[in-house]
């Protein structure tokens, strides 16, 4: 049944890449149950507009689970406490009346704050160009039949190809390692026949790349799966391991 | 960079190292655990384990050496990957809150390793570096263990060591790849159930020896 609530909200605010933060309350009004996360910013933002203040910038697109655009750091849970949810499809009914709300960015080294939430998280668009594609050309839709894939393969494959790129794997992990994200990639990649040829290459050149960016090292210390909207396995982090030790010992990939 | 230092120098390479010296001392305390174990005979069979072991001079000191080479690899590498870890995240969250992937052992890996390294060198100045003219090493530990603070100190120890393995052990097995739907469940079981068997079983010694003084 749909309630109205209302809120405590401590929200990071930082003006710009350069400038320092901190974090700074709004009461949140009437807030109807049945709002998105990302709606009850709208409204908060609604207000400060009226009253001539900066709004809250944040980062969102879709607003349905599937871009990997949106996401912060909700009382110390990435996307909030809902499992395997998205910001934007965390729902306001798992709130309670008077409860406070911290709000923050995703924070990371290899991760800048662009202002107050929304954060330049364009290092995973670079782990991507270093290898998270193939360079085969594999015909129209026809011959993507013609490579037998069993079943069991195909859903290990399909699995990891649900990471959508939030980065809350990153966000959660205590030592903003990035492992679970290139791991879903590469494994996505590796498991399949498309991807086998450049298997090796695209290993060696994702864990340069991410090296390079200043991503921490994994630890198995598990919070990127738990916290993974997409509820990605870190079977596929063991994969990653596999694949790299594969490529720099048996391979003649330098 | 040739490709040997550049694969070790990488993330995933110096994780391979924690896993592959962290196994290796893992199969060092289960040897050292089995001998020690003679201590609750008596004091012949100790001290006639300790001759055995003795008489395979060459074998224990390439051992030694081995062991020597590991525990610098993993305390060196176990350090960097502290630091570059910690400056991975160079401003920090107000408020954290785990999702429930984390354990205590997990939490403290660099802490409890810290702890063990000031240990293991008190445990070698106590019981490896001491002159043995005239007495035996039972007469030595069981000297040793006359000292309730002493024996405090090792139960301590043996206590940090069964966390420290208890979320080594499976993330070595991580590490290195060997993540299977049928083995996983059974290597965690191992990995509690093997630091059960390091703290209780060393654990219990000293406190044993202070009992029977
Ligand atoms: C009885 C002695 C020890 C045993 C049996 C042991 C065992 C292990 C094992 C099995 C791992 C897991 C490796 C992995 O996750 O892949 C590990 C990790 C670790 N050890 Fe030890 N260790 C011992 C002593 C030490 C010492 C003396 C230090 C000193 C600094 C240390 C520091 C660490 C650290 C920091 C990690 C986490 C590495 C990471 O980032 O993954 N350990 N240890
Ligand atoms: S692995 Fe999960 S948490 Fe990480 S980027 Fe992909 S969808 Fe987001
Ligand atoms: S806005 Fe697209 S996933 Fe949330």
């Amino acid at each position: 049944m749909t309630k109205s609530i209302n809120l405590t909200l401590k929200v990071w605010r930082q003006p710009g890449s350069q400038s320092s933060g901190r974090l700074e309350t709004y009461e949140a009004r009437d807030i109807s149950t049945d709002m998105s996360f990302l709606e009850m910013l709208d409204v908060i933002n609604e207000q400060l507009t009226l009253e001539g203040a900066e709004p809250i910038a944040f980062d969102h697109d879709c607003r349905e689970g599937i871009c990997g655009t949106c996401g912060a750091v909700v009382n110390g849970r990435p996307h909030g406490p809902e499992k395997g949810t998205t910001l934007c499809q965390l729902h306001m009914r798992h709130f309670s009346d008077g409860d406070t709300i911290v709000i923050e960015p995703w924070r990371a080294r290899a991760f800048a704050v662009i202002k107050d939430l929304a954060v330049d998280s364009s290092a995973l668009d670079r782990l991507i160009q270093a290898g998270g594609y193939i360079s085969a050309s594999t015909g129209g839709a026809p011959d993507g039949n013609a490579i037998l894939v069993p079943q069991e393969t195909a859903e290990l494959a399909m699995d990891a190809a649900a990471c959508i790129g939030c980065g809350a794997c990153v966000a959660a992990c205590p030592n903003a390692s990035a492992m679970l994200f290139v791991g879903a990639k590469v494994s996505h990649l590796a498991l399949l026949p498309q991807g086998k040829p450049e298997a090796a290459r695209r290993v060696a050149q994702m864990v340069r790349e991410m090296d390079r960016l200043g991503f921490g090292n994994c630890t198995n210390e598990r919070e990127c799966e738990a916290e993974c909207p997409k509820e990605i396995n870190i079977t596929n982090i063991a994969r990653l391991n596999r694949e790299f030790l594969k490529a720099r010992f048996f391979s003649s990939e330098k | 960079m040739n490709w040997i230092v550049q694969t070790f120098a990488s993330s995933v390479g110096k994780k391979t190292m924690m896993a592959v010296t962290g196994l290796g001392f893992c199969l060092f305390l289960a040897a050292h655990l089995a001998g020690n174990l003679s201590l609750y005979v008596g004091r012949q069979t100790f001290n006639a384990y300790a001759e055995h072991l003795h008489s395979l001079e060459p074998l224990v000191k390439v051992m030694e050496a081995g062991l020597l080479f590991f525990a610098a690899v993993h305390v060196i590498t176990g350090l960097v990957l502290f630091y570059q870890n910690f400056t991975a995240r160079p401003s920090r969250y107000a408020v954290t809150r785990s999702a429930g992937g984390r354990s205590v052992g997990s939490r403290t890996m660099p802490y409890t390793g810290i702890l063990l390294l000031g240990f293991v060198v008190y445990h070698l100045l106590n019981f490896h570096f001491v002159d043995k003219t005239g007495t035996t090493i039972y007469d030595i530990v069981a000297a040793a263990f006359t000292d309730p603070v002493t024996v405090g100190l090792y139960v301590c120890a043996m206590i940090v060591a069964a966390f420290h393995v208890s979320h080594g052990f499976w993330s070595a097995f991580q590490t290195l790849g060997a993540n299977h739907p049928k083995y996983m469940p059974l290597i965690q079981g191992a990995g509690l159930v093997f630091s059960l068997l390091v703290g209780l079983g060393f654990g219990l010694l000293p406190v044993y020896l202070l009992a029977v003084s």
